[in-house]
């Protein structure tokens, strides 16, 4: 149920944005679409509200044909990077726009616009003009005008892309607090893996018009189903033909169980974390070091320094994949 | 030193301007308002008095009215075509839209002749069976008029156009709104300066037009002569009587031009977004 999207292909002159895209999105969820920029998220967030048509392929919302529905006739809120702010029209008049358009009562309007704006905060700015506004405020008056018309789906395109990052993490934990009191269908586009991590249910990694994997932030953690997935979603590192996180990989000061043996090139500290490059013995000129990542009572009790002879190993349990497998 | 020699090169900057300014069109422009009354008010007053040109300056303001209408609707769709819609031949039209801005208005006025006159233009038979007149006839000023002065609404909101950008609109249009609602609720209000000062400027030029207006209308008093025909006409005719009457006409024409400017200069600190 919810969206469930078929076989989608686009493509713009000779450039593929998608190609041949099935996706289920789950009800009442809060999804991410998460993908380097260029890769497709953003068509298809576009295609899903109709403001792109498909080349190819079927869009489904509740159960209900969406694909040759025009976007006014969706019922889809739909919030942009950059706000699309009505600036010739106070905020409470920006939120009452889908429902003047809807020729609700005055005062029914009226009543829900001041509920909206008491939900997004912005109740003392009702009367001012977006220009007046702070970036964060505008994406809140966005939100509450795309949450007027009651939408099937909510849609969002980079909604925190064009804020500073402080205002963007205190956005993003509230978009998560008001997905979990009005549980609207909600699928959010980001190139941030942390926000993706952080806010959502379920991620959906696209990258070169194709999805690479879809599940919970904790799977695609930690089980990536591509090579392409691990590295997106935080640092990695090579040991042995195998792609494995820097945290995940034990370094001991004498030898372990299938270590390899290698000296610490590099160590440095930032916080309480220690970053360590270590030179594998018998690694050619071409290969890099072998990151590795621990905190510093870790690495003071092994006794670690620049100069080290060590042997890692990935740990136990740990999540590696094989490179070009 | 070179801060001193910089003033020094902008003060001389600023008098070459100015005598330029001043020899150009201060000048003569003040001359037309000393030679108004240099016989005094009530010949001015007396100009005002004349049928002739009481029906000049109606028929310059309703020919202009309806120029200006004309260009104002053409202007922003033929605007919204040139931003929002991609299709081969667009560059070409965009530069088609400026050829009224270099083409001499007496060319014009003669093409317009070559298409509507009702002996020997292309369309001006048929019209005529159909009991309308165009050439040496009011449309055929409208026509003339709106032909000139076409740029200048699409100049203005061209740019406006493409930087209010399309967000606002999509958002509409999510938001449930059809063309029609987002055009009048969204695009034209986010472009209004624009056309604003589009409309202003189209009409200070529908006032003056001179040129195209003359070869189409023939010029007859009471019937097809506008102001600045009429200047023209009582300027070449003899008696002080006529030379008053020209200036007073064209002084008012000045005085209508400067007012459109002001208003202008007043509009564009209102163009911020």
């Amino acid at each position: 149920m919810s969206i469930e999207i078929s076989d989608v292909s686009k493509k713009f002159g000779s450039f593929t944005a998608l190609a041949d895209v099935t996706l289920d999105v789950p009800n009442g969820g809060l999804t991410a679409l998460l993908g380097p920029s260029g890769g497709g998220k953003s068509t298809l967030l576009r295609i899903i509200a109709g403001l792109e048509t498909a080349d190819a392929g079927s869009v489904v919302i509740n159960g209900l044909d969406a694909t040759k529905i025009p976007a006014q006739k969706r019922n889809i809120g739909f919030v942009f990077q950059h706000y699309a702010a009505f600036r010739h029209l106070s905020v409470a008049r920006n939120v009452a726009f889908g429902l003047e358009i809807r020729h609700r009562p005055k005062a029914e309007i009226a009543a829900r616009v001041e509920e909206l704006l008491a939900l997004v905060h912005l109740s003392q700015f009702a009367d001012r003009l977006p220009s007046q506004l702070s970036g964060g405020q505008r994406q809140r008056m966005a939100l509450a005008r795309a949450l007027a018309i009651e939408p099937a789906v909510l849609l969002l395109d980079e909604p925190f892309g064009a804020l500073d990052a402080k205002v963007r993490k205190e956005l993003r934990d509230w978009l998560r607090r008001l997905h979990d009191e009005v549980h609207v269908t909600t699928v959010f586009v980001t190139h941030d893996q942390e926000e993706a991590l952080e806010v959502a249910d379920t991620i959906v990694v696209i990258n070169n018009g194709r999805i690479e994997q879809v599940g919970t932030p904790d799977e695609l953690y930690d089980a990536p189903a591509t090579e392409f997935v691990m590295n997106f979603l935080g640092p990695v590192t090579t040991l042995d033909g195998r792609l494995v996180r820097p945290h995940d990989v034990a370094v001991e000061a004498h030898p372990h169980p299938g270590a390899r043996a290698g000296r610490i090139v590099r160590l440095t500290r930032v916080g309480f974390e220690v970053r360590l490059e270590v030179g594998l013995d018998g690694a050619g000129a071409v290969d890099r070091p072998v990151l590795v990542t621990l905190t510093r009572t870790e690495a003071r009790a092994k006794g670690l320094e620049e100069g080290s002879v060590v042997w890692v190993a990935p740990a136990p349990g740990a999540g590696t994949i094989a490179i070009g497998g | 030193m070179r801060e001193h020699r910089r003033t020094g090169f902008t003060h001389l900057l600023r008098i070459l301007v100015i005598a330029y300014l001043g020899l150009l069109v201060v000048w003569p422009v003040a001359l037309v308002a000393i030679s108004t009354f240099s016989r005094g008010v009530q010949p001015v007053l007396d100009t005002f008095a004349q049928p002739e040109v009481q029906f000049a300056f109606q028929l310059t303001a309703v020919s202009a009215f309806w120029a200006v209408l004309i260009n104002t609707v053409f202007g922003v769709t033929i605007s919204l075509l040139l931003v929002r819609a991609r299709f081969p031949g667009r560059r070409l039209l965009s530069a088609l839209i400026d050829l009224p801005l270099s083409v001499s208005p007496v060319v014009v006025g003669l093409a317009l002749l070559l298409v509507y006159s009702n002996r020997t233009g292309w369309f001006g038979p048929a019209l005529e069976r159909l009991g309308l007149q165009i050439v040496y006839a009011p449309a055929g000023i409208v026509l003339a008029t709106a032909f000139v002065s076409l740029p200048l609404v699409v100049r203005e909101v061209v740019p406006v156009l493409s930087e209010i950008g399309t967000d606002a609109e999509q958002a509409a249009r999510s938001l449930g709104a059809g063309a029609v609602q987002t055009f009048w609720r969204i695009t034209l209000p986010g472009i209004r300066w624009g056309v604003v000062y589009g409309v202003v400027l189209s009409l200070a030029r529908s006032l003056g037009e001179f040129g195209a207006v003359k070869v189409v209308s023939g010029g007859v008093a009471l019937r097809t002569q506008t102001a600045t025909l009429l200047v023209e006409e009582r300027y070449q005719q003899f008696g002080a009587a006529n030379t008053v009457t020209a200036y007073t006409a064209a002084l008012v024409l000045a005085l209508i031009a400067v007012v459109a400017l002001v208003v202008v200069a007043a509009l564009r600190p209102e163009r911020r977004p």
